[in-house]
């Protein structure tokens, strides 16, 4: 934990960014696939700082975005039942549903608990054997694992009331659907080295190959991104498309056998929406029958739900790529972080979020959200 | 007519989707505002409270006294570096400095939850006295109320003190002007980590002290060197980022800080990076953020830097005429973002 300041320092930033500059010769559109590699651009300036020609389209990888709203309407009608007890990490808490979120349910009398790790949900679960535990477990190839490893845990130690409402995606589908798409622009990704670091790079030689795409595993630090970046456009300058590991100090090729055990025994590939884009085949995991017992939407049959998308957001052009988040109408006015239209501007991660965060100052004479106070 | 006519509010986002409480409404930031300036404050009226300070300045019987008010939820009641007691003095005392005073006398409320244990309440109520000696203040009065069990979170404390204001002594948002030297008295986000460390039973690797204190002697020797300060915050909650903003809009003014400038411990920037928790936003509870006359600032930082309470200060940045109400910050590469007003709480993120 001390590679933070190492991987901000400025002067090798100016040495990768020169390198950039110069090799450079005509425009290229990259995308970075993670939400947390998006607001380090936005945050750090660094879309500021690279040459016109390289423009950053931000992908879909936040996870709290792409959580359909049916899902996040089952997790409040879950949370809001009396004896459960629903456990989600903070970022879930402020996603709007349809008319609400889930600090309005605890607000109204759920019990609705931030956990900081799945397997602290299973300790409440032990702790309130006269309760239902429910963990919201979203997420990519990251938080998988370890909720996968929670429900194992939960099996193995005979912990009965305890289950996940999973909504988990896969990041290659999501990749192979962006390149399909008539609309596409991307010419080279800046896969998600977290992702990476669980699953190994071995699926992605076929996406480069097949869309003739390089694909650049990357970090999250500036000093990540703008090697990952500069990696990237000499492949495009050269006419390569190789897969690239540009994360070593995290990312090895297999990635991590435990984890991807952990996966094949829990969960089963599936067919998985992505809110604001839709079904994408293969793209998720749920519980495979033999959890499940474990499965909340099983356990609570939450049927009939009726979802209500707000006609004016168009997060699901900006989750592909094809929107910047103040090209839509509804940016700094209609949709803030205060009054979220969408999740891309609710969730930490997300890209109308990091734009109306860090960027108001240029894209809107944006009103500011409250007065002063105490 | 109704008491609450959410469809009547006119701000651009008020209270209307937030039928009940929520956390946020105690965090300090945006939602916070809307409750105090949709509630509280057309309920309750009057020009004193329109000042909206961390304390109120008032003028009885000819004096200039500060007059202000706190209350403490904090979770553990003991954590690293202090406890629910400290708290209790510092956070009303410095409320009190930030206006220039020094704090006189403290009123001390105790709501205890039925079934709290009594040597955790003796151990706080020592831990507040130490404090208050410390700080040079006398607890006047208090009050003693008990909840039945469940019903609390074994203590909450109110205080409210009162001091007396120097002459030539004028602490007002009002007063900040472009050219005005920002700066912090040392490291920011302690006390924040601190307590969730603690609190969610998160370890980082080495243990984070709060750095509750008492600041009304850094203060004085303050206005020692110049009673010309414009503007003091204490950046409790909403952190930094909240104090800077508060003082952007109240004066009109736009705020800019380079982010290196920014003091913040290893060990708090990688706990903060682990959370997906902006240090910005994070609690204080023994910091003090200046905005200082440019001609006075270099002479202020010196006299704060040779206060143990102000040895880490130092110059983050400075007001502007450009973008007002606005706070930015240059980023260490070079690029620029908007700091902005948090909305409630800081949440930790997913991954």
């Amino acid at each position: 934990m001390k590679y933070i300041d190492e991987f901000q320092d400025p002067d090798l930033a100016r040495r990768l960014l020169d390198d950039i500059h110069s090799t450079v010769t005509r425009p290229w559109a990259l995308m970075e696939v993670c939400g947390g590699q998006t607001h380090t651009i936005i945050r750090h300036g660094i879309d500021q700082l690279l040459p016109e020609q390289v423009e950053l389209i931000h992908g879909p990888g936040c996870p709290v975005c792409v959580t359909p709203l049916e899902v996040i309407d089952k997790a409040l009608e879950i949370a809001s039942r009396p004896g459960v007890i629903f456990c989600s990490f903070g970022d879930m808490l402020r996603v709007p549903g349809t008319g609400r979120d889930l600090f309005q349910v605890r607000g109204a009398g759920g019990d609705v608990r931030v956990v900081y790790s799945p397997l602290d949900a299973l300790r409440i679960a032990q702790q309130n054997p006269d309760r239902e535990v429910v963990f919201f477990g979203i997420g990519f190839e990251t938080t998988a694992p370890p909720n996968a490893m929670t429900v194992y845990q939960a099996r193995r130690l005979g912990i009965r009331n305890f289950s996940l409402l999973v909504s988990h995606v896969r990041v290659p589908p999501a990749i192979e659907a962006i390149m399909q798409s008539p609309n596409c622009r991307v010419q080279g990704f800046l896969a998600a080295g977290h992702v990476c670091s669980v699953m190994g790079v071995e699926e992605y030689p076929e996406l480069a190959e097949r869309f003739r795409v390089p694909i650049v595993v990357t970090g999250f630090e500036p000093l990540d991104i703008l090697e990952g970046v500069r990696r990237t456009v000499a492949q495009l300058e050269r006419g390569e498309h190789t897969v690239d590991n540009a994360y070593p100090r995290a990312v090895r090729p297999e990635g991590n056998a435990a984890a991807r055990a952990m996966l094949e025994d829990v969960f089963e590939v599936t067919d998985r929406a992505w809110r604001g884009i839709g079904v994408i085949p293969d793209s998720g995991w749920r519980l495979s029958a033999k959890y499940r017992d474990h499965d909340a939407e099983h356990r609570f049959s939450v049927e009939g739900i009726q979802t209500r998308e707000p006609a004016e957001c168009r997060s699901g052009e900006v989750l592909q790529g094809l929107l910047k988040p103040h090209e839509c109408e509804a940016f700094g006015t209609l949709c803030t972080p205060r009054t979220p239209l969408g999740a891309t501007m609710v969730s930490s991660e997300g890209a109308c979020a990091a734009y109306y965060l860090y960027r108001r100052l240029e894209l809107t004479p944006a009103p500011r959200e409250a007065s002063p106070v105490v | 007519m109704p008491v609450l006519d959410p469809a009547a509010w006119t701000c651009p986002a008020p209270l209307r989707d937030q039928p009940r409480v929520v956390m946020g409404h105690g965090g300090g930031g945006a939602l916070s505002a809307e409750l105090v300036q949709h509630v509280f404050a057309p309920a309750f009226g009057g020009s004193v409270l329109a000042q909206m300070g961390d304390a109120a300045a008032l003028s009885l019987g000819g004096v200039r006294m500060a007059f202000s008010t706190d209350s403490f939820v904090v979770r553990p009641l003991f954590f690293p570096g202090g406890s629910i007691g400290d708290l209790a003095v510092n956070g009303t005392v410095n409320d009190l400095a930030m206006s220039g005073a020094r704090a006189a006398y403290l009123s001390c409320g105790f709501i205890l939850e039925e079934g709290v244990e009594m040597e955790t309440v003796a151990r706080v109520a020592e831990a507040l006295g130490a404090a208050a000696r410390t700080a040079g203040v006398e607890i006047a009065t208090g009050d003693t109320k008990v909840v039945e069990s469940g019903h609390g979170d074994g203590i909450y404390i109110n205080t409210a003190g009162i001091g007396l204001i120097p002459a030539g002594v004028d602490l007002r948002p009002q007063r900040v002007v472009p050219g005005d030297v920002v700066m912090v008295s040392g490291a920011i986000g302690v006390h924040g980590v601190a307590v969730m460390s603690v609190r969610e039973g998160l370890e980082f690797g080495v243990e984070i002290e709060s750095d509750c204190a008492a600041l009304g002697g850094l203060v004085d020797a303050m206005l020692a060197v110049t009673p010309d300060l414009h503007v003091l915050r204490d950046p409790t909650r909403g952190g930094l980022a909240a104090s800077l903003n508060e003082i952007a809009a109240a004066s009109g003014t736009g705020v800019v800080i380079r982010e290196r400038e920014v003091p913040v411990p290893p060990a708090v920037a990688n706990a903060c990076a682990v959370l997906g928790l902006d240090p910005l936003y994070v609690a204080n509870e023994g910091k003090l953020v200046a905005f200082v006359p440019r001609g006075h600032a270099d002479a202020v930082l010196d006299a704060m830097r040779a206060h143990p309470l102000g040895a880490g200060s130092t110059v983050i940045g400075e007001v502007v005429a450009d973008h007002p109400g606005m706070v930015v910050a240059r980023t260490g590469l070079g690029g620029t973002r908007v700091v902005d007003m948090p909305i409630g709480e800081q949440l930790p993120r997913i991954c």
